[in-house]
């Protein structure tokens, strides 16, 4: 794979796997602990932060940084801004750069985000997931409405950049409730929403539960009917969807995430975290974009950093079609799509990932556009139509390789 | 060559699990023909797929030397038969080349259809015969009452039957002294010409084509210049021999003998099964009567699932009908499914071997078509001539008549399900032509479209009567019926690999049956998907697809990727099981599952 002439963005990922409790929905990396030792987690993280810098092919300007979780927003705020400078020491940070940490919405951590500010942080993502107290407790949260507004309104005093999460389509939700909701947090005029249809995925206890015959959440049909409506609802209310399950104003949309989309690199650091990034380029002469997955459990990742200086436990090298499929899969996420020009200019000849006569059957039934120019004057000449996004996992395998 | 008064030639009559296999096994230890460390289970079923089963595909034979009471050496050849009623020709093969049978019966099972007809059979052949009672060791035996069955429902005077259990031993010093006490020796003239029967033949990968044969009159010698009597070719014997059950090559093999030759046979097609052998310089009056040609009666189509596979496939085929005459094979195309064969077999099990061989052995994935039975068509013109494939059916203004096959089937059930057994019987168009009780047993005797059991008839069999029922059947006569062809429409075109020809009677319920299954096996698609079912241009049931409405990964972050290449890689997969018919993606399954009915 021949080397782009300008590098992609860099970005930082901080895994912070700690909850204060297992949410039945969640499979992400998230341990119920209170004996570990935070400080010495921050200094493993500055260490295996090192350790990848050096893997890479050059040292660029970061771009964005996001606190991750688990619950990032029980970090102790030293140790938040002891990683956020030693990332600006080894990296150096672009004038623009986003810094986001999820955060729950309880009014403990609304007001630990004032700290997290002045650490350096400038956005933050609560995941308020409901405005119904039902929901919530159905989704096994432990806060209620109530406090969650008054957790955000705390927060919106050090913060403009601010997203919120909800999550919709739990079975029984009717368009009318959703439509509530959506309104509601519409009302709060916040610049980013990240709505998530509720997916029940392997190793929760939602996935037991629904094994065991529970209905959680809607049926596809349903489901699509309340995706049509919060496309409807959120672009008449300046909140457009510029990827699945995101929405913001043009000039909100979250960077870090755009980089994940657009397939720029990444670094990914902490337990259980995933990199993607452009290596050194003589240690692999023809693959060059690594990707690295680091060991899940806290501990065992802790001694591997103290002991080695990183936690990775798996390392991929992907080739052209590899990184192609990447870019395209994700790229077709967002409203704006891909250009398929700049991949071809990456990863070679179109004909060795995409299948051509498939894309033209797509653009006929209505899944895919071509030649839709975007205001940000980026050319991208392959995009998913309202109707094909809702069905992009098919389209997908339809058109690759 | 051995005192033909010392001969005794058997074969074995059991039903699947009775313990068949494992009997012979115990004859063949206790006569030492082979060692402990030697003794797989299961001597005699060598195929992977018959021991797993534990069926008996190919009869297999093996001569023992038993000393016995009366102090002299006997030579026994055991021939052991499938209990399968798809191999029921290989039975009566068997039982042409032996005096006597085993019949061995599960004391706590007792008499199953399939041992009944086999032990008609052998009593037609003037066999003496031997009754066992197997597993006599289990709690669960009840020897009389299995006793006063085997003289109720066969009519055998079982008041001698041997107590056995292959398990412990008991019982089979008894079973070698009846074989030899009871079983008539063969008779036959070692000076008259030479007159041989041959039982059957198959290829083997170090020793070419086995000819079995059983000797009736005259001696069979290395060197010596034979003659097939009904194919007319001559050969030179190579090698005379006897399953020990090792091959061991002896000298001649004389009157009442059986064993093996090898003679030059290039193909086991030019080794007819039947066939008389004879000494080209001295050769006999009359050829034996031969055996009924086993003529494949269940045809179905395969299909590579990759269509690169085609030809492998055919190299797959040829082989196996190296080893089994008894299937048919010719090249189809279908609109659906591409390029494959139209294969033709003795009955359901038998395709199921084939089938499974091929993926076992060839490492093929097929796709199979629902099996159809071979209908006789007249047309106006007064042509004739046999139907194979649904899809081939003439245009019906230009039929005459079609005729489909009968059949008469035997069923033995617990009278606990007789009810149930008989309206399935009733369902199927069946004739009730006989019905007795034996005990707390029914047995009913039905004559049945071969089309209505062809399918799933035995699979519904087994789950109404909880496994209990045994079921045999034998062709009965064509008879001419009211059939028509079933066409399936995928967004309105014809799928051929999906038609069938069913009583114009259950025409509509059938159509419907298979939309609604084709609803719950094709996945939804991008568009609405319209099945119908016609009987030529009318529309007889529908069932419509909705189209997909989402199919999108909620969240998909950085640390989501991998996982989500691996859900691409297994959506591309999934896709390559499927087959494209117009845009529609059909899944392979469907096109076997879709016909079957299920409960109805």
């Amino acid at each position: 794979m021949p080397v782009s002439d300008t590098n992609p963005d860099l970005a930082l990922y901080i895994h912070w796997p700690f909850c204060r409790q297992k949410c039945p929905y969640c499979d992400f990396n998230s341990h119920v602990r209170t004996t570990h030792d935070s400080a010495e987690f921050g200094t493993a993280l500055c260490l295996e932060m090192s350790y990848m810098a050096k893997m890479l092919a050059d040292r660029r300007a970061l771009t964005s940084i996001f606190f991750g979780g688990g619950t990032p927003s029980l970090m102790p705020p030293a140790v938040i801004g002891k990683i956020i400078a030693h990332a600006e020491k080894i990296f150096g940070f672009a004038p623009t750069i986003e810094i986001t940490a999820e955060a729950n919405p309880t009014s403990v951590e609304a007001k630990i985000m004032t700290e997290f500010y002045h650490a350096g942080v400038n956005r933050v993502s609560m995941g308020v997931q409901s405005l119904d107290n039902d929901i919530l407790k159905f989704l096994g949260r432990e806060h209620d409405v109530a406090e969650a507004l008054s957790a955000l309104d705390t927060v919106r005093h050090s913060f403009d950049n601010l997203s919120i999460d909800l999550i919709y389509a739990t079975a029984g939700q009717t368009l009318n409730d959703w439509q509530n909701t959506l309104s509601q947090a519409l009302a709060f005029d916040l610049p980013h929403l990240s709505l998530y249809q509720l997916t029940i995925e392997p190793g929760t206890v939602f996935y037991t539960r629904q094994r065991n015959g529970e209905t959680l959440n809607l049926d596809d049909d349903h489901a699509a009917d309340l995706f049509e409506l919060t496309q409807h609802i959120t672009a008449a209310a300046g909140l457009p969807a510029y990827e699945i399950s995101n929405h913001g104003k043009p000039t909100a949309q979250c960077q870090h995430n755009m980089n994940y989309w657009r397939a720029g690199d990444w670094i990914g650091i902490g337990p259980g975290a995933h990199g993607r990034f452009t290596i050194a380029a003589d240690e692999y002469k023809n693959l060059q974009r690594v990707g690295t997955a680091t060991r899940r459990s806290p501990a065992g990742w802790l001694q591997s950093v103290q002991k080695t200086g990183h936690g990775i436990d798996n390392r991929t090298h992907d080739g052209a079609d590899a990184f192609a499929a990447e870019m395209i899969m994700m790229g077709l996420r967002l409203t704006t799509g891909v250009s398929i020009q700049q991949i071809e200019t990456i990863c070679g000849p179109r004909g060795e990932w995409l299948d051509d006569a498939a894309v033209t059957q797509a653009i006929e039934d209505g899944w895919l556009d071509r030649n839709q120019s975007n205001d940000s004057g980026m050319v991208t000449d392959l995009r998913a139509t309202d109707a094909g996004r809702l069905r992009l996992n098919h389209i997908i395998a339809m058109i690759l390789r | 060559m051995t005192d033909i008064s010392h001969i005794r030639n058997f074969s074995i009559i059991a039903h699947i699990d009775h313990g068949k296999s494992t009997i012979a096994d115990r004859l063949i230890q206790s006569c030492g023909g082979l060692s402990d460390r030697e003794m797989k289970q299961q001597v005699l079923d060598s195929m992977d797929i018959e021991r797993e089963r534990g069926i008996t595909i190919k009869a297999q034979t093996v001569r023992l030397d038993y000393r016995a009471k009366d102090g002299k050496t006997y030579v026994l050849n055991l021939m052991d038969t499938p209990g399968h009623v798809d191999f029921g020709y290989e039975v009566s093969r068997s039982l042409s080349a032996c005096e006597g049978s085993l019949l061995v019966v599960d004391a706590s099972q007792g008499v199953e259809a399939q041992t009944l007809a086999n032990v008609y059979q052998a009593i037609e052949a003037d066999h003496e015969i031997v009754s066992v009672l197997n597993k006599i060791d289990l709690p669960a035996a009840e020897p009389e009452r299995v006793k006063a069955q085997i003289e109720e429902v066969i009519g055998l005077d079982a008041s001698d039957a041997i107590a056995a259990s292959a398990k412990t031993g008991q019982g089979i010093n008894d079973i070698l002294e009846a074989l030899v006490k009871k079983l008539p020796a063969p008779t036959g003239d070692s000076e008259a010409p030479l007159q041989a029967l041959l039982v059957d033949s198959w290829y083997d990968a170090y020793l070419g084509v086995m000819t079995l044969v059983r000797v009736r009159h005259g001696v069979l010698k290395k060197g010596m210049k034979i003659r097939m009597m009904a194919t007319g070719a001559t050969h030179v014997i190579e090698r005379v021999g006897v399953f020990a059950p090792k091959p061991v090559a002896i000298d001649s093999l004389g009157p009442g003998e059986i064993g093996f030759i090898n003679a030059g046979v290039k193909r086991v097609a030019d080794a007819k099964v039947g066939d008389t052998i004879t000494e080209e310089r001295r050769q006999c009056e009359k050829a034996l009567p031969g055996f009924a040609p086993s003529v494949p009666v269940v045809f179905c189509g395969l299909f590579p699932v990759d269509t690169n596979d085609f030809s492998t496939l055919r190299d797959a085929l040829e082989k196996l009908s190296l080893n089994d005459a008894s299937f048919s094979f010719e090249a189809e195309t279908s609109a659906a499914l591409g390029f494959g064969f139209r294969c033709g077999f003795l009955g359901l099990l038998h395709m199921e071997v084939i089938r499974e061989r091929l993926s076992r052995e060839f490492d093929l994935d097929l796709i199979s078509t629902a099996p159809s039975v071979v209908y006789q068509m007249e047309m106006t013109d007064g042509k004739r001539f046999d139907l194979h494939n649904p899809a081939d059916m003439p245009d019906v203004t230009r039929l005459a008549s079609i005729e489909e096959p009968w059949i008469k089937a035997t069923i033995m059930t617990p009278d606990d399900f007789l009810g149930s057994v008989l309206t399935l019987c009733t369902e199927r168009r069946g004739e009730q032509l006989d019905l007795t009780y034996a005990g707390n047993r029914a047995m009913v005797v039905y004559r049945l479209p071969l089309n209505e059991v062809v399918f799933d008839f035995y699979d519904r069999l087994k789950s109404i009567t909880r496994g209990y029922a045994s079921f045999d059947y034998a062709l009965d006569s064509y008879r001419p019926g009211d059939l028509v062809k079933v066409s399936i429409l995928v967004n309105g075109d014809p799928v051929d690999a999906l038609s069938m020809i069913v009583h114009r009677d259950q025409a509509e319920g059938k159509g419907r049956a298979i939309c609604l299954r084709l609803k719950d096996l094709v996945p939804r698609q991008m568009f609405k998907v319209a099945l119908q079912a016609a009987i030529g241009g009318k529309v007889i049931a529908r069932e419509t697809i909705a189209a997909l409405r989402k199919d999108v990964t909620a969240k998909c972050y950085g640390g989501d990727i991998t996982r989500k290449k691996k859900l691409l890689e297994k959506q591309k997969e999934g896709k390559k099981k499927m087959r494209q018919f117009g845009k529609v993606d059909i899944p392979q399954n469907a096109f076997f599952e879709a016909l079957k009915m299920g409960d109805n």
